[in-house]
């Protein structure tokens, strides 16, 4: 596979301009994520009112395919209720780790299909996802709370 | 292969059809291996070795009068005297069977520990250390009482040696420090270090795991009083190592691992240990890697380790003076003496899209912390690009590496 498919314009743009970067003092939601096999860090900031998130935010160091995996990702969520961030969660992953179902194509996507050619390396599959697990963690964390509210 | 005695070039395209991996074709561009501080290829002497055992000898070893077991016994005791004399050891009882430099590692401070080491004593190490030299002393410590203390470097990456003076006092128990980097590719001055620690009556552990594939190494010469490495860093197999120890030291350690075959006689009520080596190598070893390392040894000495060396000088200047060239490239690690390794960051580009993006152009390195996080912490940055070469690399190589990260530079330029 070419490179370029792999490091598509988008995220190279994205892994230098990360968009929604720094730290969010008005988030009432945040979580951790640590990948120590390579060292990548993030921490991501929700802030959700009425099911809906409605700002975000991330910091941390990385790879470009984190980096912009994050970048991309906290943009998408702005305006999606938590079951539609879950379903984009689903929906990642199983694109990313190629367990995507024959009707299941990238083209509807918006610009997270620029990950689609990440499953031809296995190796960086855990950068790409990263942001999300950092996302479900995020949300469960809310679960949590609310359970306990 | 070819025969060489210290002073004829080594020939390489000879030396390289030894090595069957390095025959193939990685994302359709031939493999330039450059990974060989993590583990080095294997020579077909070494793997034929090994097939012979399974093939022919295979069996237990020390335990049986039937041919099989003889034969398994002997190679593999053959292979430890070739170690012997490859890193001139005084006597075989010297030379430990692991499975590999972080169990003898573990072993040496689990032991050695236990006879020297009491509440408010003091072990040194330094800050260029992998995990494998750190943490086996940290948890020693913590379990005795005793405090660890660390050899700062400089921004070439070398010791710093006055601190090292200042930091011995009438409490150092040991000293544990690498040989050589596998971070930075520094070489440490360790004559100086054995000479002052013997002054104050102090035993020195040498990590020589990343030496050892690149010099010539001699431990009485040295007079270390410790010295661990890996096969599978040296060309023989995984799953092998080596722990030199003086027998001084060897006789007082008490076991560290216990079972079969490292007793002399067990009862309910007392067991008495068996001689050196044996009184460390408990349990069935691994017969058919000691074998390989034997046969990696014996093709190294073939090879001749002044002719390694004094080719890989000359490739490792050239890489240098390639590598260090390029814009935006910062090599991390620029010691006066360093053996293997060329460790570098590019600004603004990751070392694991880096590592991606050489691998498809047949190239492999690695990328990350080396498992020696402190070095990455002094630098301040989270993980390097490291090409570690051996000694069938070449210079087009080199180019072909130098070449590769022009595309990185270019996949990421605006
Ligand atoms: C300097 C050094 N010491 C120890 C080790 C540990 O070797 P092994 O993983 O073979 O036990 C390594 C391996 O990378 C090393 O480079």
């Amino acid at each position: 596979m070419d490179l370029r498919e792999l490091y598509q314009e988008l995220i190279v743009d994205h892994s230098k301009q990360p968009r929604n970067f720094g730290p969010m003092p008005e988030s009432n939601y945040h979580a951790d994520g640590f990948n120590p096999l390579c060292g990548d860090k993030i921490r991501l900031y929700l802030k959700i009112e009425d099911n809906v998130i409605t700002e975000t935010g991330f910091e941390g160091s990385g790879c470009a395919i984190s980096t912009a995996s994050a970048s991309i990702m906290t943009e998408m969520l702005k305006g999606q209720t938590i079951t539609q961030a879950e379903a984009l969660f689903e929906r990642f992953h199983s694109m990313v780790t190629g367990s995507m179902g024959p009707d299941g194509g990238v083209d509807d996507f918006g610009k997270l299909a620029v990950f689609s050619g990440i499953k031809e390396y296995p190796a960086r599959v855990k950068c790409a996802t990263l942001a999300w697990h950092t996302l479900r963690n995020a949300l469960l964390e809310r679960d949590e709370t609310a359970k306990t509210e | 292969m070819i025969v060489g005695n210290g002073t004829e070039k080594l020939d390489l395209v000879a030396l390289r059809r030894d090595f069957p991996a390095l025959d193939q074709e990685v994302a359709g561009k031939p493999l330039v291996y450059l990974d060989n501080a993590a583990t080095a290829q294997t020579p077909r002497q070494v793997i034929d070795a090994m097939e012979r055992f399974y093939r022919e000898d295979c069996a237990n070893v020390h335990r049986g009068v039937h041919e099989l077991s003889q034969r398994a016994t002997e190679a593999y005791e053959a292979a430890r005297c070739q170690v012997q004399e490859f890193i001139g050891a005084s006597e075989v009882g010297e030379i430990i069977y692991t499975r590999g430099a972080t169990d003898s590692l573990n072993l040496v401070a689990h032991s050695l520990g236990e006879l020297k080491v009491d509440s408010g004593d003091e072990v040194v190490i330094s800050a260029m250390e992998h995990h494998s030299n750190i943490v086996p002393w940290q948890l020693m410590c913590e379990r005795r009482g005793a405090k660890l203390r660390v050899i700062p470097i400089n921004d070439s990456g070398e010791l710093l040696l006055d601190e090292f003076d200042r930091m011995l006092n009438d409490r150092t128990r040991i000293i544990s420090v690498a040989h050589v980097s596998n971070a930075l590719g520094t070489i440490n001055p360790v004559r100086e270090i054995i000479a002052r620690a013997h002054e104050l009556d102090i035993p020195v552990v040498l990590d020589g795991a990343q030496a050892i594939p690149h010099m010539h190494v001699n431990v009485q010469d040295l007079n270390c009083d410790f010295y661990v490495f890996s096969g599978h860093k040296m060309f023989g197999p995984t799953g092998i190592g080596i722990l030199y120890g003086k027998r001084t030291f060897l006789e007082q350690m008490p076991p560290y691992q216990s079972g079969g075959d490292m007793i002399e006689s067990v009862t309910f009520e007392k067991t008495t240990f068996n001689d050196l080596p044996y009184k460390f190598e408990a349990g069935t070893p691994n017969i058919a890697a000691a074998i390989g390392l034997g046969a990696a040894v014996e093709y190294l000495s073939k090879v001749g380790m002044d002719c390694i060396e004094s080719y890989e000088r000359e490739l490792l200047d050239y890489a240098t003076k390639a590598i260090g060239s390029i814009d935006d490239v910062k090599l991390i690690g620029v010691a006066r003496e360093k053996a293997g390794v060329i460790s570098f960051v590019i600004e603004g580009i990751h070392p694991h899209d880096i590592g991606t993006i050489l691998d498809r152009e047949g190239v492999a390195v690695r990328g990350g912390h080396h498992c020696a996080q402190p070095v990455m912490d002094y630098f301040k940055v989270s993980a390097t690009t490291r090409a570690s070469f051996a000694f069938y690399n070449t210079r087009q190589e080199v180019d072909e590496l130098v070449f590769a990260i022009g595309k990185v530079k270019e996949l990421f330029s605006d």
